[in-house]
């Protein structure tokens, strides 16, 4: 046979990225996301910004799976792999990995322990964590995020600060090693040294092997993490994409203007 | 072992619900006699008194009418147990002269490979009688006592007769008074002065028969000074019809004593258990209940820590279970005789389905117990809609300066927690018995560590298919 196949999107393998596509959402009766479109590479990490209660951390809800929210229409593809209709732990397993705004309390739970659990439930069956795997693992994290062993005796969360919450999640994320990273306004609530920490892990991740959104409002932790691209979200959409200089000008210049794009 | 095929499962998730074909060397005829509790006695071969204090018990048991205050014990048809049946073989000091069926029910579950790993002691009780109590050489040797009650009775007459049904007397409540007139089998525990056991002591129970009672009486004395651990836990067949065990555990911790008293409690859901324990204790003594009731359709059980002496301690640490047609009324009491007596009583329970969870406690202070103090804290959680916890809090105060703290919150598990776990890649089964876990945790490291991995294992077991 000497023809090309005729269909050659068929049989390329799904190409290493998060595509989505036409994304609706709602909260009740309330359309928040009113089509987006985005697609990230492995590899690449993208800023999502706009101003507050337009869509942004309702995107990283749904992508990770949130009840709380409708999808009534579109995909979020991973990998080629739709993925709306899984329960969370499934993408989860898929390698996508949300650092929540507002990590709970599990009062009871050991970091230790369930990091551990974590980090079993994306083995195969029969097949077990070893030690070594996971406290070689746990040192680098803990020395990457400047944190004492100790740390992982307490309780998930229980009683910790703000900014011990969101390195927690940084934690997380390097232990588990997710393949796509959805980071939702992590910058908020710390201080300047808590942003260098939580930078350093996440670019201790970074390669061709990761990709994710950031999630900010600001300017501020993209000072840090440099992301390879900006979209910015207003009204439920994506109305502008661009490069690093897009998140400068949005500090320089606000939002104002962004604002006029979604009426226009 | 076969498997009685009479035997009908009842909650499918159960997994001690088989028994053993019947082979008895005596069964007293259903119900409640004067007959059948002289027909005990003579079969022990007692000392008159004990005869007289069993029937007299007799009276005040059918002078008390059944309690109405807690749990719905409509169901229960005292005139359908039977109260006493004796098993092949007895209280052998070796397994291998344990009867061959018994013998394998106890390897079943565990018990004598737990022996030989971490405990110092075990006794093992079949139906009414006590079919194995041995206690390692080295414990022998310094003095502690660890028999059957009966043995107990024989070999240690006065030590028996000056503390026996001293804490609690047949009067105390109906259900002490029907132990008191039948009671069989259970523990007679002596630890001497200064002698600290610092490995477990373990009692295991298991009722058989379809439509039995188990009544163990168990005596604990821990000496000044002296520190011992002990842990009892129970099993059942799963039948139809309801089976009552109704136990009595009497302790005293004299002073500067320490003693731990652990239950992990999982009779099959046709089980009602009610139960009275209770401990004196003297002087800077501390005693502690771990009372993990996880098993039976209905428990009331409230340890109770007596403080005589200055500087005694009370500790209980209660968790329930509660699932479908399940009641666990549980809690404790603290009761405060003395100046700088304290206590505190940690309860939580969880409830799923149609399951009811119910804490009930005393924190009682006596005038003149000066400074004395107590903590309560009870947390319930409750995971669904059908599910239902309530609060009993007795607290009553005679002294000015007392001090008692009173906290009780009750929560649901929320979504929130669910799916920050699950976005972690666990389950959403996995996620809620992890919440579940967290939320016992406090008592459950209290345990000795393969106790906590059963305990763990059996909420997980119990929280199979609870999230959907």
């Amino acid at each position: 046979m000497t023809s090309p196949d005729p269909q050659p999107k068929t049989t390329q393998p799904s190409p290493h990225q998060i595509e989505i596509r036409d994304l609706h959402a709602s909260v009740g009766d309330l359309p928040i996301l009113k089509g987006i479109n985005l697609i990230v590479p492995r590899g690449e990490l993208h800023a999502v910004m706009g101003p507050n209660g337009n869509g942004k951390s309702t995107l990283a809800k749904v992508i990770v799976g949130d009840p709380e929210y409708t999808v009534t229409g579109g995909e979020v593809l991973v990998d080629g792999v739709n993925i709306l209709e899984m329960e969370p732990d499934e993408r989860a397993r898929l390698g996508v990995f949300l650092a929540f705004q507002y990590p709970v309390e599990i009062p009871g739970v050991t970091i230790a322990n369930f990091l551990r659990l974590a980090m079993q439930a994306r083995k195969a069956e029969g097949e077990e964590v070893s030690f070594t795997e996971f406290y070689g693992k746990l040192l680098a994290a803990l020395k990457t995020l400047e944190w004492d062993e100790s740390i992982v005796e307490r309780y998930l969360n229980a009683g910790f600060s703000g900014g011990e919450k969101k390195r927690n999640e940084i934690l997380q994320m390097l232990m588990l090693d997710p393949s796509y990273i959805i980071m939702d306004e992590t910058d908020s609530g710390l201080d300047v040294d808590a942003l260098k920490i939580v930078a350093r892990g996440v670019n201790s991740m970074r390669g061709p092997g990761l990709g994710g959104l950031i999630i900010t409002h600001y300017q501020r932790l993209l000072d840090y993490i440099v992301p390879d691209k900006v979209h910015i979200i207003v009204d439920g959409k994506v109305v502008q994409s661009g490069g690093p200089e897009l998140a400068q000008k949005l500090d320089t210049e606000g939002y104002d203007w962004v604002k006029e794009l979604a009426t226009a | 072992m076969t498997i009685n095929p009479e035997v009908k499962d009842i909650s499918t998730d159960y997994e001690y619900g088989w028994s053993n074909p019947e082979k008895y060397a005596f069964k007293a005829p259903r119900g409640l006699s004067r007959e059948v509790v002289e027909m005990i006695s003579k079969a022990k071969d007692e000392p008159q008194w004990m005869l007289d204090f069993r029937l007299k018990a007799l009276d005040i048991f059918y002078s008390k009418p059944m309690p109405t205050w807690g749990a719905d014990l409509s169901g229960l048809n005292l005139d359908e147990i039977y109260y006493y049946i004796k098993p092949e073989g007895m209280n052998a000091r070796s397994w291998d002269d344990v009867p061959d069926d018994v013998k394998k029910t106890f390897e079943r579950l565990g018990i004598p490979e737990a022996e030989r790993a971490a405990l110092a002691g075990v006794g093992a009780q079949y139906e009414s009688e006590m079919v194995y109590h041995n206690l390692k050489e080295e414990w022998e040797k310094l003095g502690v006592v660890f028999l059957s009650i009966e043995d107990g009775l024989r070999q240690y007459p006065d030590l028996f007769r000056e503390h026996f049904a001293t804490i609690v007397p047949p009067e105390d409540n109906k259900f002490a008074a029907v132990n008191s007139a039948v009671w069989s089998g259970g523990s007679f525990v002596y630890v001497p002065k200064g002698v600290k056991v610092d490995i477990p002591l373990q009692t295991y129970f298991r009722i058989n028969a379809e439509s039995s009672g188990q009544f163990e009486r168990t005596l604990i004395i821990i000496d000044e000074g002296a520190q011992a651990h002990y842990i009892e836990g129970c099993t059942a067949p799963a039948y139809n019809s309801d089976s009552f065990h109704s136990g009595v555990i009497e302790i005293v911790v004299k002073e500067g004593a320490r003693f731990r008293y652990s239950t992990i409690q999982n009779w099959s859901h046709n089980v009602y258990n009610l139960v009275t324990q209770r401990a004196a204790v003297y002087g800077n003594g501390v005693m502690e209940w771990v009372d993990g009731n996880l098993g039976s359709k209905v428990t009331m059980k409230y340890p109770a820590c007596y403080l005589l002496e200055d500087g005694a301690r009370g500790e209980i640490l209660s968790i329930a279970m509660a699932g479908r047609g399940q009641h666990q009324d549980a809690g404790g009491k603290i009761v405060h005789f003395a100046p700088n007596t304290s206590g505190s009583i940690v309860s939580k329970s969880i409830s799923k389905d149609s399951g009811r969870s119910s804490y009930r406690g005393l924190v009682k202070i006596y005038e003149g117990a000066r400074n004395a103090k107590t903590n309560v804290e009870c947390d319930a959680l409750l995971l669904d809609e059908e599910a239902r916890t309530d609060t009993y809090p007795y607290i009553e105060i005679e002294e000015k300066t007392a001090r008692v703290g009173h906290e009780a919150t009750v929560s649901k598990i929320n979504d929130e927690q669910i799916l920050y776990l699950q976005s972690r890649g666990l389950t959403g089964d996995q996620a809620a018995g992890l919440i579940v876990r967290g939320f016992i945790e406090p008592i459950a490291k209290e345990l000795p560590l393969e106790y906590a991995v059963e305990l763990n294992r059996l909420i997980e077991l119990e929280m199979e298919g609870s999230v959907g």
